[in-house]
């Protein structure tokens, strides 16, 4: 719809919108976290959460217990690969539309721990990540930034067409294959679907 | 509390043929710790908790180590006849000791508030007789611990309840606390890549042809 004939309408008392504006607008202001921390990260979410910061101003306070009930999962802290399966599963479990933030500096690439044997590089191996959060641990403000910014994602995806966003296409997975223990690393180390990094060359 | 020396003294006379050593701590003297047969182990243990004078209860840390094949340099004094006369030369000689793992313990009395004793058991190798004797039944408080040193340092704790491992997943094969573990061949890019990394950064991403 036309921006000018909106505004005119509305000035004239009538509101007019579209059932994906409306949609969206629901969709992202009441989104509902999964209630899970894994490490030091989770302390700052816990405190995005609680008065001072105050998550709930911008709709997402209902933190749920439960996968089923939630539409956003906050991977807040170190990925262990021993832990890496659960996450996998508990995103698995989630229904659509869902979406993931990355926070910290261990979710998004295994942090300090990037050189350990037994901490993963990155969530984004194993599932799709919208909002990647730097940061050792990002302040409860950064938190609050990455919801915006994936409000503003929500806010401008489309329902229909060619680009609509993955959880309408029906082809896309919803889900991902969990990876299993192997004997020296987990099997598969990534998921070579969803993560594809740009090839590096080194100067020096 | 008594030194180390009456220590073994009286653990002596109370098992017989134990076989006890102290080993010095070059770093800090005042650190000696008490090397245990793993044969003996328990009734050494059952020793220093249960004795009125030490009621060593509370152990309060148990590490694993790992000591690979090494050379230790000795500086020996000898006497030797030179021109018919006897004189004291100090000569260094190398002595190789066998690799092997140690788990060490760290007690303390919580009733008479002294503390640490500290305990040390050795493996044979690192290999197939990597074996010692759990402490789990005279000290509770082991029993996590020594399933993390079986898990990370792979030492069988004989008569422990529950070993399994602890941190890593059920089905990992490895050590990884071990000197001599290879890590998986996962190497990411890194900015500013040096001494080892550097060698994994070349082998992983070929230079840019017209740098």
């Amino acid at each position: 719809m036309d921006e000018g004939l909106r505004s005119e309408l509305s000035r004239q008392g009538v509101f007019a919108t579209t059932i994906q504006d409306l949609y969206n607008w629901g969709c992202r202001n009441s989104l509902w976290p999964l209630n899970f921390g894994l490490a030091c990260c989770a302390i700052e979410m816990i405190a995005a959460s609680m008065a001072r910061f105050d998550i709930a101003r911008f709709g997402a306070e209902v933190f749920r217990p439960s996968p089923r009930q939630a539409d956003l999962m906050i991977v807040a802290g170190t990925v262990t690969k021993k832990m890496a399966p659960q996450v996998v599963r508990l995103y698995n479990q989630m229904p659509e539309p869902k979406y993931v933030i990355a926070m910290g500096a261990c979710a998004i690439s295994g942090g300090p721990f990037k050189r350990g044997y037994n901490v993963l590089k990155g969530i984004d191996r194993y599932v799709p990540v919208d909002v990647h959060i730097p940061g050792c641990p990002p302040r409860p403000e950064a938190l609050l930034h990455a919801l915006i910014t994936l409000q503003e994602k929500i806010a401008s995806r489309k329902l229909t067409g060619p680009s609509r966003a993955r959880a309408f296409q029906e082809e896309a997975p919803g889900e991902f294959p969990v990876p299993e223990y192997g004997p020296y690393d987990l099997v598969p180390a990534k998921n070579t679907d969803l993560w594809r990094p740009k090839p590096i060359t080194r100067n020096e | 509390m008594e030194t180390l020396e009456q220590i073994k003294c009286r653990i002596e006379a109370a098992i017989p043929g134990v076989g006890l050593d102290i080993q010095c701590n070059r770093v800090v003297p005042g650190q000696a710790s008490l090397v245990v047969p793993p044969a003996r182990a328990l009734e050494v243990a059952r020793f220093l908790r249960d004795d009125s004078r030490l009621a060593l209860d509370y152990c309060s840390n148990v590490s694993g180590v790992d000591w690979l094949d090494r050379v230790v340099e000795e500086h020996v004094r000898v006497t030797r006849l030179v021109d018919g006369q006897e004189r004291v030369f100090e000569e260094c000689r190398e002595r190789r000791v066998p690799g092997h793992l140690e788990a060490v313990y760290h007690l303390y009395s919580m009733r008479l508030k002294h503390g640490p004793v500290i305990l040390r058991q050795r493996t044979v190798n690192r290999v197939d007789q990597a074996r010692l004797a759990s402490l789990t039944p005279v000290w509770r408080s082991a029993e996590f611990q020594e399933r993390e040193a079986y898990d990370l340092f792979g030492i069988v704790f004989e008569g422990h309840p529950d070993l399994r491992r602890i941190l890593m997943w059920d089905e990992f094969r490895d050590s990884p606390m071990r000197k001599d573990y290879v890590e998986p061949d996962d190497y990411e890019y890194e900015p500013t890549p040096h001494d080892d990394l550097r060698e994994k950064a070349r082998r992983h991403y070929p230079i840019e042809a017209d740098a």
